[in-house]
């Protein structure tokens, strides 16, 4: 028997059916135009975008249904779920009837790409808002149409009822099938926490049983009709220039369409992927030679002789140099932290589409809005003319290669007239994603007679620049206009201590350039920072023959009481054994070590404790991280298994950056272009975890995508400390640094 | 050319341009399966693993002209009355999935490893799973989730 | 001469030979160490004897797959049957943990465990003869500090009359020289380094030299290319055909890395071996490097005569042509440039241009998987995923694509013995 199979036309979003969207666009267009194209240009405004529009994030249909518009996008992090709780608990409705929308530009208010943990304490807070207000106003018009006071209404499932009885009426009733029309009210009062019955628990995801049956469309399974194959070939070195292409090296792939060449921009599109993937790699061109990058070898002989363009000054307190300069127990150390890669595990995809003029892009971005004036920029198109829509793709752990491959297919779409997939290689996301540049750290404290810490002093080797938008490589290899911005994130951040010493100052030298575009990863600045402070606080701690933990607790602010009560905490997860000095427990040449490792994650938000069990082969130079506890407290938990997770992928991940990382390059390009030559941890080396969550229901919802990564490289070398008295400063923690540091003690 | 593939119990006949494609491609875009994914095209990550003959194989490194008769089975092949099989359903109970990416070949190769031993201990798990990547770090849940479909 | 005289002669002769045959075939057991005997706890010996157990490659035949290292108990296969490897770890019952420093250096130099027995030559003392009281001594302080870990070894398998230990003595009297090796004074110090290193320790030639038919190493013939698990080790001598001389700089890289721009990745066997001299001192590599590329020095360097895409082959059908556009172009690319996974154009590969398939069919069935863990270059193993008589068109097809020389006739043979020797851990 002979069984026609169909790619699946499921649709992405199952936002469909709304009110709005039925008023703005055919409710088939937005249900599958995700998947088929079917074609909306941008909209035309039906539907407001605006921040202070209630409209902009909630819509209600005749049948109940919810919509969530959201600016951010779930990344894989489990947000969809946490803020469909938000919402539903604020409203009052059953959860299964919130349904969302994101990161389409056309449809969803611009807040912000989603990174730096705060889709939660931000956008969260907004969409709070947003359904307070729809809420507060769904109620009066209930009072109204019900005749009571408003007060004595209560909501359940989205059914508004008189206490005093009589009468009944939905919010389908009320406003399905019109507008809010209405601003975001500030002063709407939230539920109150006491209340809740939706946010603060364990709520399962909705996307994980369609994953785990092959029912997700992710970008990657995104299809347009009449869609064509792209990928992109890249200069050989950094910089090197294209001097010519023989077409004819491809003659014999079939399907090819088209070689595009513009600058130093070359893509094929071709009839299907294979072809695509073939074409790339058979294709002959000639590029000029550059040696752009420095000797990996002296990467921090670089980094440190890169011009500075200015300081910050993250912290200044009393005056660091004279204390410096008063004789006591001077300690001094260097630490460094090297490039790292995203390293998605479904390399970059995109599909462009134009039609009469106007550019529609299907993209994992985490900034959908920002790549829309990116792709405009790049095109010379109105911004009007740009409509950036999110699809769900390999998780991206901050600004990877998404933003390059929806450039890349807006290119070849353009060159060609139709729609354009584009599947980057491994290569490509290895070689041509941002990185996170490499960090240089210099750090001294002086210690006076009686075991004070009077002076701490910090520099922070790092390049300039801030978050927002990092230059599309197809602009820049094709000459076509980009911002022309280093922006490696908001590295600075967690420079400055959470301790409390008399004197202290950090500076954070700002480079002119870095050697590989950066972009932030992860934790970006807080990881490596943390890194430093943590590991030269273990220092400290060692010098004066104290108590790790016993000594954060001693300097942090007395009235930080939930840091005290995290660091507590930690102690009895962890079965904390107070220790003055490196314990080298062990037998023979395999020792143990713990360490801890503490972060209040920009100094504002939330706190992290963690301990870390080591065991190293001191002969052999081996480092295991064996287990890992970690206490978290980011205030009001809306969905603790999605805190869990990211959490646990947090530590995951972050030992294998820490044990395993590094970019490798030569004096042109990066040459760590594959799992291969970039090892990432595999499920031999995974820790066993213990996660602690403290829960605070009355206070505000903080984020939990990357704090806790932000204390896993201190705990591993405090650990490593105290199991050989050796104190590794060079993250990756790799075996001939081990071994290097354990021959100096 | 033609050629004719036996996936999920079910044949199908195909047309494809190039016979060096590769069985992955003919099953997501010719057969539009979802569940095997593009990860390398490398056999270094495991995100397109499907089942040949049982054995757990890259599909990216496979030319579909070489599969000839051998049963293929993907993600959506471990669907008994399109419901989760035992497997999904433990990596769906522990959540076992953050972007979900590697997730369809960690059950294959999961899977391969409980259809030979339905107990394996820890250690045993750990060094089959090796082939398989996961970036977002949910290899504990996904530890979780085997050994509770090998409870 | 009488003929009474003749059989005193014979009779004297005769007890001489047992007296001889005893002396060489009996050895006395060595007392078991006290258990609460010290165990060695200089940190810096412990680090050196780590460094050079490792340079000796130890770990790699007496770690059983998935096992601890250095427990023993892998199966080493001999054409005399097989031998299990024993367990190194201070486990007193099973292990070597009774063992006195004495007994080890014996075991080392002269072949024989501590109760008395004689051991095997697949244990390769007649290399490790040459190493020096000092580094045995560092080598056994590391021993000694493993964790202990109980694992009884399977009796070995042998057929007769090699499962007769005694025998073994006269593998040794004609076989085992223990004259300590002299620096050669007309080289540096670092290739007599690398010499002590390569003849002793290191064991190459067990490897890397032919054997006669009673598995010693032919002494006229050193460094000629051998056989190991199956595999090819090529001719380190000036007998070896390359497109490119090996810089004793290249080795080196080559060596800790497991590989070189020019001259691509170490499969198979040399894969442990680079694996395990990635992680020791980059002197002793070196110095190793110095010494090996030495031996290769009078060879000549065969600059590649086909593009690094290889040549349109001849006579092969278009359905192996797309096999390898499939399976192999990924890496193995027309463009002939370093591809992903580090992977070279074949046309400088020792193995295509060889004169016997072994290498390319283990590769292809087996892949490189010995580096993932900390990275180096990989290829996945092809077994399941193609069939013998896909593998034979594959690897013919490579053959006649990136080589000059003439098609394989062994191929399938090699097929048949690969499978047999199942996937590489």
């Amino acid at each position: 028997m002979t069984l026609q199979f169909k790619p699946s036309r499921r649709d992405v979003f199952k936002g469909g059916g709304s009110l709005v969207v039925a008023f703005a666009f055919a409710p088939a267009a937005l249900a599958q135009g995700a998947v088929q194209g079917a074609a909306q240009g941008p909209a035309a405004g039906a539907k407001p975008v605006a921040l202070d529009q209630v409209d902009s994030f909630l819509s209600i249909d005749d049948k109940g249904q919810v919509t969530l518009y959201s600016g951010k996008v779930d990344l894989g992090t489990g947000i969809r779920i946490g803020l469909q709780q938000i919402v539903a608990e604020e409203l009052d409705v059953p959860l299964a009837s919130v349904t969302s929308v994101e990161g389409d530009t056309a449809l969803t208010p611009d807040q912000g790409p989603t990174y730096g943990s705060q889709t939660i304490q931000n956008a969260g807070m907004q969409i709070r808002q947003a359904a307070a207000t729809a809420k507060g106003a769904l109620l009066a018009q209930a009072a109204q149409h019900l005749g009571v006071d408003k007060a004595d209404l209560t909501v359940a499932a989205g059914v508004v009822t008189a206490r005093s009885g009589g009468g009944r009426v939905t919010y389908a009733e009320l406003i399905g099938g019109k507008m809010f029309s209405l601003n975001l009210d500030e002063a709407a009062v939230p539920k109150n926490p006491a209340d809740y019955t939706i946010v603060g628990k364990a709520t399962p995801r909705r996307d994980i049983p369609e994953k785990l049956t092959g029912r997700f469309t992710f970008m990657h399974d995104v299809r347009v009709p009449g869609m064509l194959h792209g990928s992109v070939i890249r200069p050989p070195t950094l910089g090197a220039t294209l001097q010519s292409v023989d077409e004819a090296s491809i003659k014999d792939i079939p399907g090819v369409v088209k070689v595009v060449h513009e600058g130093d921009f070359l893509g094929v599109v071709t009839e299907t992927e294979w072809a695509a993937v073939r074409a790339a790699r058979e294709i002959k061109a000639t590029w000029s030679k550059t040696e752009p990058l420095p000797e990996q070898a002296k990467l921090w002989q670089h980094v440190r002789t890169t011009k500075v363009v200015k300081d910050d000054v993250t912290s200044n307190i009393g005056d660091s140099a004279a204390a410096m300069a008063v004789a006591g127990k001077q300690l001094k150390a260097t630490y460094d932290f090297a490039i790292h890669t995203h390293g998605s595990i479904g390399p970059s995809c995109s599909v462009s589409e134009f039609k009469d003029g106007k550019l529609t892009n299907w993209s994992a971005s985490q900034a959908t809005h920002n790549l829309r004036k990116q792709l405009a920029l790049m095109l010379s198109l109105p911004l009007e003319d740009v409509r950036c829509i999110y699809v769900d793709g390999a998780g991206c752990y901050g600004r990877n290669g998404h933003e390059d491959a929806a450039a890349d297919s807006a290119l070849l779409a353009q060159a060609v007239g139709k729609p354009v997939r584009v599947q980057w290689s491994r290569a490509d996301e290895h070689g041509w994603d941002p990185k996170g540049p490499p960090t240089l750290i210099d750090l001294r404290a002086n210690i006076d007679a009686s075991g004070n810490v009077t002076a701490w002093e910090s520099e922070f080797f790092i390049p300039q620049g801030a978050g927002g938008n990092v230059d599309l490589l197809t602009a820049t290899l094709s000459g076509k206009p980009a911002d022309n911005l280093l922006s490696p994130g908001g590295i600075t951040n967690d420079s400055a201590i959470p301790y409390k010493f008399p004197n202290i100052k950090t500076v954070c030298h700002r480079l002119e350039t870095t050697p590989l575009r950066p972009s932030w990863i992860r934790t970006p600045g807080r990881m490596q920072n943390t890194f430093a402070n943590e590991s030269f606080l273990d220092e400290i701690v060692a010098a004066l023959g104290a108590d790790p933990i016993a000594f954060r607790l001693k300097h942090i602010d007395p009235a930080d009481s939930r840091g005290r009560a995290l660091l507590e905490r930690l102690k009895q997860v962890a079965a904390w054994e107070t220790r003055t000095a490196p314990r080298k427990q062990g037998t023979g040449t395999t020792l143990k070590g713990r360490g801890v490792s503490y972060v209040k994650y920009e100094l504002v938000r939330t706190y992290v404790g963690i301990v870390a069990d080591v065991e190293v082969d001191s002969a052999m130079g081996d480092v295991r991280v064996k287990k890992v506890y970690v206490v978290h407290d980011c205030g009001q938990i809306i969905n603790p298994s999605g805190v869990r997770a990211q959490i646990e992928g947090n530590v995951v991940q972050t030992v294998s950056r820490v044990m395993k990382e590094e970019v490798l390059f030569d004096r042109g390009m990066v040459t760590s272009l594959d799992w291969a030559t970039y090892p990432i941890l595999r499920f031999p080396e995974l820790p066993e975890l213990v996660i602690d969550l403290i829960d605070r229901p009355t206070e505000k919802p903080w984020g939990a995508g990357e704090p806790s990564a932000a204390v896993v490289p201190a705990a591993i070398s405090n650990a490593i400390f105290d199991a050989t008295g050796a104190r590794l400063r060079s993250v990756p923690f790799k075996r001939d640094k081990v071994k290097a540091a354990m021959q100096l003690i | 050319m033609k050629v004719s593939l036996n996936v999920n119990g079910k044949s199908a006949e195909l047309d494809v341009a190039d016979p060096s494609t590769p069985l992955l491609y003919v099953l997501r875009n010719d057969l539009g399966l979802h569940g095997p994914r593009f990860g390398c095209g490398l056999g270094q990550c495991g995100a397109c693993m499907v089942h040949v003959d049982g054995e757990p194989t890259f599909s990216c490194l496979l030319p579909v002209t070489a599969v000839a008769d051998r049963k293929i089975t993907t993600l959506e092949g471990l669907l008994v009355d399109g419901k989760p099989g035992k497997l999904q359903q433990a990596f769906i109970d522990e959540e076992a999935a953050q972007c979900g990416y590697c997730i369809s070949g960690m059950v294959m190769q999961a899977q391969a490893l409980l259809n030979r031993n339905a107990h394996p201990t820890d250690d045993e798990i750990r060094s089959h799973m090796a082939p398989n990547l996961c970036r977002c770090g949910t290899h504990v849940a996904i530890m979780r989730a085997i050994k509770r479909a090998a409870a | 001469m009488s003929l009474r005289r003749l059989g005193s002669f014979v009779v004297a002769a005769g007890i001489l030979i047992i007296l001889v045959a005893i002396w060489l075939v009996w050895h006395p057991a060595i007392a078991p160490t006290a258990e609460s005997a010290a165990i060695p706890s200089d940190r810096t010996q412990i680090a050196r004897g780590a460094d050079l157990a490792t340079i000796g490659n130890c770990s790699d035949c007496h770690t059983a797959a998935g096992r601890p290292p250095y427990a023993g108990g892998r199966a080493i296969p001999t054409p005399f049957g097989t031998i299990y490897a024993s367990n190194l770890t201070p486990d007193r019952e099973t292990g070597i943990g009774a063992w006195s420093e004495e007994a080890f250096r014996r075991a080392m130099h002269q072949g024989v465990d501590r109760e008395g027995r004689n051991l095997y030559p697949a244990f390769p003392y007649d290399h490790f003869t040459f190493v020096t009281d000092e580094d045995v001594r560092s080598i056994y302080a590391f021993l000694m500090s493993r964790p202990a870990v109980a694992n009884r070894i399977p009796a070995n398998e042998l057929d007769f009359p090699f499962n007769i230990r005694p025998i073994v003595a006269g593998w040794k009297l004609l076989f085992l020289r223990q004259t300590p090796l002299q620096p050669d004074p007309s080289k540096g110090e670092e290739w007599n380094r690398g010499r002590y290193l390569v003849e002793g320790l290191g064991h190459c030639g067990s490897c890397h030299t032919p054997r006669n038919v009673l598995g010693a190493e032919k002494k006229d013939n050193l460094y000629a290319g051998g056989v190991a698990d199956g595999w090819n080790a090529p001719p380190l001598d000036a007998s070896l055909v390359k497109a490119h001389q090996w810089s004793a700089d290249q080795l080196a890289a080559y060596l800790s890395t497991g590989w070189h721009r020019q001259h691509g990745a170490a499969a198979g066997p040399m894969a442990d071996v680079a694996n395990n001299l990635g992680r020791v001192s980059p002197a002793e590599v070196h110095a190793i490097a110095t010494y090996v590329a030495s031996l290769s020095a009078g060879a000549k360097a065969v600059a590649p005569t086909l593009p690094a895409g290889g040549k349109v082959p001849a006579g092969q059908p278009a359905a192996v042509a797309a096999l390898y556009d499939g399976a192999c172009a990924r890496c193995h690319n027309s463009r002939g440039d370093v591809g992903p996974s580090q992977a070279l154009s074949l046309s400088l590969s020792t193995a295509v241009q060889g004169a016997g398939s072994a290498n390319v069919v283990r590769t292809v069935m087996h892949g490189i998987q010995s580096y993932r863990t900390e990275g180096g270059p990989y290829m996945p193993g092809f077994d399941r995923m193609l069939s013998d008589a896909q593998i034979a068109a594959l690897v013919q097809y490579v053959r006649a694509r990136y080589s000059d020389q003439p098609q394989w006739t062994d191929v399938a043979a090699e097929i048949a013995k690969a499978r047999q020797e199942g996937t590489q851990p």
